[in-house]
């Protein structure tokens, strides 16, 4: 479990990190959220006593990582941006050498041999690290991040540089590993949070701007008054249909196919059209080829939100 | 500490530095050796021994220079910093690595005084007290370039820069022959690694010029853990 109070940092009149506070609990994974030089990395190595903070308290697992440094840092596993791997070691040896460096007590070679077997660096064991290649390495970063079980994993961006499949396997790695740890993990990918996080903290210059779940960030920014459809039918018509619909608001044509027209229908936020909608279309036979829900994306909430536009979050709190 | 000295003792050794340090090291202590005591026809060690500072000085930088420049610029230093190890573990498990590998050169003096022994006895009080006088240099020494390889993370700045201050301790006594204040002078003295290294090799056994040595390698890695701490929070 982690906690966060208002945490800062200050690097000479630049606020990397401004007052900051959230928590992540067992079994949770949590997705940090935010552009390039948003303030993620920092925190991050605050929360792994790699730096400390200038003001506010972070406390893992019970432990203050600046009163408790050893203790706190014991129940943590971190995988930083640029994995810290000796390039000069294999990886048998590296992950020996972590192992040791964490005064692990867990039987050495069963607890390696299944870390390996975990982020599949198996076939790689004995082979010096410097001619991995760069997902392989990311691979022993995350391995090195595991020795020891700790409760705690901070992983900074840890799919990047792995390829499509890697990241799958990655992600439900992570997955699997976020119903026992805590996991916190930061990522600009916003799908990847999305797939991956049960919570999404975005943050931005330092400042948390929003702090909730991943579908209520997304449900409660868009509603369900923005549909968008596909109709087979003559589109004039089915225009004039929907907009006798009552709550409909407008209607508009995106496009015209020969076999179906497109529109985008925003209604009332308090009424749900969608039953009426179908029921008029079957009354005439013209079918609905599709009907969406046109929520935002997290990509569009992001740059909402990182543009400092005013959105009034219903589920969730903004800071 | 253990996990750490263990591999940087064995790093020292997977690259060319342990090597190249003791290759050196050997060289340059063997040709003292056979220009000063066989071609002389002595059995006199001390000269090999005060001719070693020169050659500390100009090796123990190389010994010394990656010891945190090269974590530093591979961030290899976050794996240790976020470790359940304190500041003063990672220091001292790395300065011992670095001591053993420096300890294992100085061995060789052992060889010569052996091989003085074949042709008639050394006085081996004298060479002990020497080798002990040796090893607290190099230690000394030694914990100068850890400090200063924890100030910079490129290692040429790092073995120059810890090459130009060991340069400076060695001329303490001479910068006190030109200072006209005496107790500037003598501070300067009482500082100098020259004569109190030197004390041993005349053959002189003093307490305080152990406690020198000691002091000033405590001394040192305490400002290299100051100084790992003191980035945490800049």
């Amino acid at each position: 479990m982690i906690e966060v109070r208002n945490l800062s940092k200050h690097f000479g009149d630049k606020k990397a990190v401004d007052g900051i506070s959230f928590t992540a609990n067992d079994g949770e994974i949590l997705g940090f959220l935010g552009p390039n030089g948003a303030g993620k990395s920092t925190t991050m190595n605050i929360l792994t006593g790699y730096i400390s903070s200038t003001e506010g308290e972070a406390i893992i697992d019970g432990n203050d990582i600046l009163k408790n440094p050893v203790k706190a840092k014991a129940s943590i596993g971190y995988l930083p941006e640029q994995p810290p791997l000796y390039m000069d070691m294999t990886v048998k040896e590296y992950l020996n050498f972590i192992y040791d460096l964490k005064k692990c007590t867990l039987p050495r070679n069963t607890h390696i041999a299944d870390i390996c077997r975990l982020v599949k660096i198996d076939n790689v064991y004995k082979r010096v690290i410097k001619n991995l290649s760069k997902g392989y390495k990311q691979r022993v970063g995350l391995a090195q991040a595991l020795v020891g079980n700790p409760n705690v994993l901070i992983l900074d961006e840890p799919t990047v540089g792995l390829d499509p499949s890697q990241i799958i396997e990655i992600r439900t790695l992570i997955k699997k590993l976020g119903r026992n740890h805590t996991v916190v993990l930061s990522s600009h990918i916003l799908s990847e949070v999305q797939a991956i996080c049960d919570k999404i903290v975005v943050i931005n210059q330092g400042r948390i701007v929003a702090d909730d779940t991943a579908e209520n960030l997304s449900s409660s920014l868009s509603g369900e008054h923005k549909l968008s459809v596909k109709i087979d039918g003559p589109s004039k018509e089915v225009k004039e249909l929907i907009e006798s619909i009552p709550g409909v608001k407008s209607v508009t044509l995106i496009a015209e196919r020969e076999s179906y027209s497109e529109f985008s229908i925003e209604s009332d936020e308090n009424t749900d059209i969608r039953r009426e909608l179908f029921s008029r279309m079957a009354g005439r036979n013209w079918y609905i080829i599709e009907l969406k829900t046109s929520e935002l994306s997290l990509e569009d909430i992001f740059l909402r939100l990182t543009m400092g536009e005013k959105i009034e979050l219903k589920g969730g709190k903004r800071q | 500490m253990t996990a750490i000295f263990r591999r940087e003792f064995v790093s020292y050794f997977t690259s060319p530095i342990g090597y190249v340090f003791l290759a050196i090291f050997y060289c340059a202590a063997g040709f003292f050796f056979t220009l000063s005591s066989i071609q002389q026809g002595t059995t006199e060690l001390n000269t090999v021994f005060s001719m070693m500072m020169f050659v500390l000085i100009v090796l123990i930088p190389i010994l010394t220079m990656r010891t945190f420049s090269e974590e530093k610029k591979n961030k290899t230093e976050q794996c240790l910093l976020t470790a359940p190890v304190t500041l003063g573990a990672i220091v001292f498990g790395k300065f011992l690595a670095a001591f053993l590998v420096y300890a294992m050169g100085v061995l060789i003096t052992l060889v010569f005084a052996v091989v003085v022994a074949a042709i008639s006895t050394p006085d081996w009080l004298l060479v002990f007290g020497n080798i002990l006088g040796l090893i607290l240099l190099g230690s000394a020494f030694i914990s100068v370039g850890v400090f200063v390889s924890s100030l910079t993370e490129n290692q040429v700045v790092s073995a120059v820069l810890s090459f130009a201050i060991m340069v400076i301790l060695y001329l303490f006594s001479a910068i006190a022959s030109i200072i006209p204040v005496d107790f500037i002078a003598r501070i300067f003295t009482s500082l100098s690694f020259l004569d109190r290294y030197n004390g041993f090799t005349y053959g002189s056994f003093d307490l305080s010029n152990i406690l020198f040595f000691v002091s000033v390698t405590a001394a040192f890695l305490f400002f290299t853990v100051r100084v790992l701490e003191k980035r945490r929070w800049s």
